[in-house]
């Protein structure tokens, strides 16, 4: 880890400040679980980092007619421990049930989750001065790429590693955005990046940009969600390929479906073909099969992660099945 | 009632030459411990004597050794898999505030070479007053490299047109060749032949500790606090590369974190830590990280293996032929038993070599060969006893020698319900979750020897036992309480033990499943003598011959007469000034070699995802006579999980692009975690009269082989290659759908 100087941040106005113009200077931290990951094997080396649980007031989950809102310091553990996410969002629920393990859960935040950096190990290694770090090439293309993206064509084969991003994507949850210039808000569907877009970043934060609050509407009656993970690990692990499903069913009709993928694209992977195949139709084994396959459609596997397509298209058939039921 | 006395058979040095000398011993009956019921310690479970200093934190293991003004060690590597070292400039490092001591090729040749064969290879190093500085001083160091093509991959290295790892010398090791019999007419002999090739990766080997050391200078006096399987051998590859006597070398190990056999000697890192600490004129802590764990600190070879096996239709094995071959890395060996595995088969041959990659060098791990010849011959097994419609236990037991082994395959085969509640047909189930059941044998050696030990009982009745070896996370302080207790008949807490430590009396390295079988006779032998010298002084004092004397409950008494007794205080205070003092060694009878195991798996698959879970494992060992059944659990329990880890989760990837390992981590680097752990049953094949045999090696052995017949059995899907992960799972799967 290179030295860097620390900084408690008071406000949130205090914030951009606090920050500079590029991601060299200054980067924030909250629970750490990542960023410090991140500084220890020098994909992150900057010279200020800017802590924001000095800032009071922005741990909180509140719920209203409109539905949640929450802080973006709520600890995971928090999320994970609330009755109104647990009862009225089973699909937030379920995914911050299986992010890392209890002690991480313990420290990292809801809005850090979202703004994880990539695990790929070509990022994450100080040998590989790859293309998200300012080099020259993916070493995942002609390289090892086992966990890497089947969906996107590059030029970076990250995959996005958040359980808590699909699920808040498919609850079509807002992002609240601090700046220079003040508040704004972005959805959910918005606030990811492709890597030809921005290849150093995931999402359309500026560096001296933070997120304050992500807020999530309340879900329409007869909606239901759920989170499914596929890890090599079950104890602790990334997702090999995961899903966040909400789907709307009326008398055995698909009225509305929320489908979105993790593990597999280098932001949260909305399966819109799936989507817009089972609007309106009346679900049945077959056409669950249908939606699994329009799913995985245009998926272009590398040469080790084939595997993951079969796995997305079998996680999607069987959300589709369990929540028509 | 007289004790009975034996002659046996020791080795001594005498004027550096082993020579055999005849001594006389009391004779302790067959296995040499003694009607085991009567005992208070010996084969009874006590929990290990350090266990609350361990989980309160109260163990100093290397790690948390302080010393005044300890500088701290790190090890620059060579950051390409093969390169040339043109030119290396610490100067910036050297000028960084708080750098006390640099070592660079040139310092020591022995040590650090300019020839680059690996990623991770130590080329310089450097000391600091904080382990910050010194990681900034690394990165500091200029090298200026001329890089060099390389070859990481195994199967890529064999082509000879592949860059070079060692010269012109190829990359392939001389071939070993095993026959007996003659092949060809084995083959025509046999009703049925298969033929297939299995697959096990490379495997580190993750203790929790890492390899490290304190490394302090005293004039030409050397002491080091080691992490270390063998501090002997640590002691000497010291005083031999500092060319100082051993007596200057002194290596402590207290509490030890685990080595699964890749912590034997001072290794490059011991050495590296004591020039720098020669060279800052301080004491130095070089503690590895884990990256430098899994580059450069020896790994469990891969295997790759050709196996051709002929039975005849009664299921009667005839034939054998294996061709394999695995990397060592750099350097060793990478070669699996050489004669089949397990059963006897009349005419087999056996080819295997090794093949040198720019990759890390192997160390042995914990049954070095063993899982990887497990995996092929049982998968293999199972796989001619569906050809031949036979029930896989049918054909191990009718081609296993091993009566003892024969008889823990129906033990734990009746304990887990083998022909109730295992479907003969593979892939019976329905729905999604299909659930099977395998099995998987193996054996190991063991035995014991090499460990003398010193024994002393004070006039006050305090009695001290000192013995140099090191406890490695097994329990050896625990059972060196036991035995010394049980021989004194007083209790653990009154027994001072000391271990550990150069200055004891000299035990060997904790390997091999040897050390509860060379500590133990060695204890048993130093106390029961020690003893032995104490009735002599006593037994006038009742009228009777010292062997009728009995030390028990912490008192001494006439066996015949137990009216006639002293308390143990009353008996040492005849001593006088003088204690007794005893220098004893390892005795032969107390302790044998050669245990078989099985391991029965029961797993769920999910066809949709590819995941296995390992629900419940069946482990039936032997270890002829347990002394601490807790402990000796626990090595089961740790076995079986690292075996699971090897089957499911652990694979060193190297990048073949650019020839680093891209999982140098414990995230992408997979170990089982606590959750994934299934319910372990161990089940005990006693055979006290062969007295004590290690389990640490074979708990570890059949596991990966048993999890991949347990998935053959729930899917039909045979998995050829290790670990077992979804996406090797979901591509047989698809074989099998395809047919």
């Amino acid at each position: 880890m290179r030295n860097f100087s620390y900084v408690n941040a008071t406000s949130i106005e205090q914030v951009p400040s606090l920050l500079g113009r590029s991601w060299d200077d200054a980067v924030v931290m909250a629970g750490g679980t990542d960023l410090v990951g991140e500084m220890k094997d020098y994909a992150a080396v900057p010279k200020r980092v800017v802590n924001l649980k000095s800032i009071e007031g922005l741990d909180y989950i509140r719920q209203d007619d409109a539905g949640l809102r929450i802080g973006a310091l709520t600890t995971l553990t928090d999320v994970l421990e609330n009755s109104a996410v647990s009862q009225e969002l089973p699909v937030l629920h379920q995914a911050v049930s299986v992010i890392a393990s209890p002690q991480i859960r313990n420290m990292a935040t809801l809005a850090g989750n979202i703004l994880q950096r990539p695990r790929c190990w070509y990022y994450r290694s100080e040998d590989f001065p790859c293309l998200k770090k300012g080099g020259a090439r993916c070493y995942a293309v002609g390289g090892v790429n086992t966990y890497h993206a089947i969906f996107g064509s590059g030029p970076s084969y990250i995959v996005h590693p958040s359980d808590a991003a699909p699920a808040l994507m498919a609850l079509g949850a807002t992002v609240h955005v601090h700046g220079p210039r003040g508040g704004d808000e972005v959805l959910m569907d918005d606030f990811f990046t492709m890597p030809e877009m921005n290849i150093r970043r995931e999402n359309i934060l500026r560096p001296n940009e933070i997120v304050t609050e992500i807020s999530i509407p309340k879900p329409e009656a007869n909606s239901k969600g759920m989170y499914l993970k596929v890890r090599e690990r079950e104890s602790i692990d990334f997702a090999l390929v995961s899903l966040a499903a909400q789907m709307t069913v009326v008398n055995g009709t698909c009225e509305r479906a929320s489908l979105v993928l993790g593990g597999v694209a280098p932001i949260p992977w909305r399966a819109v073909e799936a989507e817009d195949y089972l609007r309106g139709r009346r679900i049945t084994e077959a056409r669950a099969e249908s939606a699994a396959e329009a799913a995985v459609e245009d998926a272009a596997p590398m040469p080790h992660n084939g595997y993951k397509v079969e796995i997305a298209k079998n996680l999607v058939k069987q959300a589709v099945r369990a929540l028509a039921s | 009632m007289q004790q009975k006395m034996k002659k046996v058979k020791i080795t001594i040095q005498e004027d550096g030459e082993p020579k055999e000398i005849e001594i006389e011993v009391p004779d302790t009956g067959e296995g040499g411990w003694g009607d085991l019921s009567k005992n208070t310690y010996i084969n009874r479970p006590h929990v290990r004597v350090d266990a609350v200093d361990k989980v309160t934190g109260r163990a100093k293991y290397t790690a948390d050794i302080k010393l005044p003004g300890l500088l701290y060690g790190r090890i620059l590597r060579s950051a390409h898999p093969r390169a040339r070292i043109n030119r290396i400039d610490a100067t910036a490092a050297m000028a960084l505030p708080g750098v006390k001591a640099v070592v660079l090729p040139g310092d020591d040749p022995a040590v650090f070479s300019r020839e680059c064969r690996f990623a991770g290879q130590e080329i310089a190093a450097v000391a600091a007053t904080t382990p910050e500085v010194a990681e900034d001083a690394l990165h500091a160091i200029d090298v200026d490299y001329e890089v060099l093509p390389f070859v990481v991959d195994e199967d890529a290295a064999r082509d000879p047109a592949a860059a070079q790892v060692h010269g012109d010398r190829g990359n392939v090791g001389e071939p070993r060749v095993g026959e007996q019999g003659d092949i060809a007419a084995g083959f025509a002999a046999a009703d049925v032949t298969l033929e297939a090739s299995y697959r096990c990766q490379v495997q580190s080997h993750i203790a929790l500790e890492t390899h490290g050391n304190v490394c302090q200078w005293e004039g030409d006096k050397l002491t080091v606090w080691a992490s270390t399987q063998g501090v002997f051998s640590v002691r000497g590859e010291l005083a031999g590369h500092f060319g100082i006597p051993e007596t200057n070398v002194r290596v402590i190990t207290e509490f030890m974190g685990g080595g699964f056999g890749a912590k034997f000697g001072a290794r490059k890192e011991g050495v590296i830590c004591a020039l720098l600490a020669r060279k800052a004129g301080a004491p130095v802590k070089l503690m590895l990280t884990r990256k430098e764990e899994h580059l450069a600190t020896g790994n469990r070879p891969s295997a790759v293996q050709h196996v051709k096996l002929g039975a005849t239709s009664d299921g009667k094995l005839v034939a054998y032929e294996r061709s394999n071959y695995g990397t060592p890395g750099v350097a060793g060996s990478a070669n699996i038993p050489g004669a089949p595995y397990l059963y006897e088969v009349p005419n087999y041959r056996i080819e295997q070599t090794s093949v040198f990659t720019n990759a890390g060098p192997m160390a042995a791990q914990r049954a070095p060969g063993h899982p990887q010849a497990a995996f092929a011959m049982e998968s293999m097994m199972d796989e001619m006893a569906e050809a031949l419609g036979m029930d896989p236990i049918d054909i191990r037991q009718m081609n296993d020698p091993n009566e003892a082994r024969r008889n823990m395959v129906a033990m734990g085969a009746e304990h887990i319900g083998w022909k109730t509640r295992r479907s003969a047909m593979p892939n019976a189930g329905t729905g999604r979750i299909k659930t099977g059941m395998g099995v998987g044998s193996c054996r190991w050696g063991g035995g014991g020897g090499r460990t003398q030990a010193e024994c002393t009982i004070n006039p006050d009745g305090s009695v001290q036992v000192k013995c140099g070896t090191q406890d490695i996370g097994t329990g050896t302080l625990t059972l060196v309480h036991m035995v010394a207790a049980e021989e004194f008949g007083l209790k653990i807490e009154d027994i001072d033990v000391r271990i550990g430590d150069t200055n004891y009396p000299y035990s060997g390295g904790s390997g091999g499943s040897t050390t509860a079988a060379s500590v133990s006779p060695a204890i048993k032998g130093t106390t029961m003598l020690a003893k032995l010298e104490l009735f002599k002084k006593i037994a006038p004092r009742f009228g009777v011959e010292p062997g009728e004397l009995v030390a028990s409950d912490g008192n001494v008494f006439v066996g015949s007469d137990p009216s006639k007794s002293m308390t143990w205080q009353q008996a040492t205070a005849q001593l006088g000034d003088e204690p007794i003092f005893f220098h004893g060694q390892w005795l032969p009878g107390y302790s044998d070699s050669g245990v078989p195991g099985v391991h029965f798996v029961e797993v769920s698959v999910d066809t949709e995802t590819g995941l296995v879970k390992v629900d419940r494992v069946v482990a039936v060992h032997n270890s002829g006579m347990i002394l601490n059944p807790l402990t000796w659990a626990s090595q089961v329990n740790g076995g079986v999980l690292m075996g699971i880890g090897y089957g499911m989760y652990e694979n060193r990837i190297m990048d073949p692009a650019t020839g680093y390992m891209v999982n140098a981590n414990l995230e992408d680097y997979k170990v089982m975690g606590s959750t994934d752990i299934p319910e372990i049953e161990i089940l005990r094949y006693d055979e006290p009269e062969r007295g004590v045999i290690g389990i640490g090696e074979p708990a570890t052995i059949p596991t990966p082989a048993s999890i991949a017949n347990a998935i053959y059995n729930a899917c039909g899907a045979r998995i050829r290659e290790m670990p077992f992960t979804p996406d090797k799972v979901l591509s047989a799967l698809a074989a099998v759908k395809e047919g």
